[in-house]
């Protein structure tokens, strides 16, 4: 029986997403898309960029990190995960509450067991490069699973063959 | 040759075929896994899913409960 989880044949299945956005709403759509696809057996890579990035910070909560005061300033806006606002209708931070509530109470997975769920099935893991140098953090700032820290014509060739999404 | 059950009639998509899919990962060839699920998204698409990733469904049968079967499937 075929044990990788990984099955290419001519017809790979491969999906890419490029996480830009850091809102609660569309990082859920972003894990539900990759977990999703790499538990039917595809190759699933995560390229976070901008506002993605604080999905990955190994520190979560508010705290000024980065290298510069304006990197630190915006470090401590941006808390990780646990702060992440939702794109409309925010209410000044209650909805993801309301939201990661309403989850639990159906029963639907909630973003942090979708972005544990993507750590056990193997889904790949990328930073953006540029992203990076103008928030003035490094690869020891996020999570052990980013396997690399990439530009934008790697991530084309890990893409090729596959489709792509932005999120 | 071991036996594995799993549960995932609460379950929504994509933890249904995600948890299942971690279960399988974790088994030796020649294990079996038996998973109970529900009617609907989780029937059509965990016996299909397992079947397209090379594992064998041997069974697909209906239980006491409800809306609610058991997929029997071997590595």
């Amino acid at each position: 029986m075929a044990t990788p989880d990984i099955k290419l044949d001519s017809n790979t299945k491969k999906l890419s997403i490029i996480s830009f956005s850091g809102d609660f709403d569309k990082l859920t759509a972003v894990f539900t898309l990759a977990t999703g696809a790499a538990a039917v057996g595809y190759e699933v890579n995560l390229f976070f960029t901008f506002w993605g990035l604080d999905a990955i910070k190994i520190k979560q909560g508010r705290s000024p990190i980065g290298k510069g005061f304006l990197p630190k300033v915006f470090g401590v806006f941006m808390g990780g995960l646990k702060s992440a606002p939702v794109s409309r209708l925010n209410f000044a931070g209650i909805s993801p509450k309301i939201f990661r509530y309403l989850m639990r109470k159906n029963n639907v997975a909630t973003l942090e067991e979708l972005v544990e769920a993507a750590k056990i099935l193997g889904i790949n893991f990328y930073a953006c490069e540029m992203a990076m140098h103008v928030l003035g953090l490094n690869k020891e700032d996020f999570i052990p699973e980013v396997k690399d820290v990439l530009g934008v014509a790697t991530f084309l060739k890990l893409a090729e063959g596959g489709q792509t999404l932005f999120i | 040759m071991a036996n594995y059950t799993l549960d995932i009639t609460k379950e929504h998509c994509p933890m249904t075929f995600v948890k299942t899919k971690i279960e399988l990962s974790k088994l030796k060839t020649g294990d079996v896994l038996e998973v109970l699920l529900t009617e609907g998204e989780p029937l059509e698409n965990v016996p299909r899913s397992a079947t397209e990733q090379g594992f064998k469904v041997l069974s697909v049968t209906k239980t006491e409960t409800e809306g609610v079967h058991k997929v029997t499937i071997e590595k």
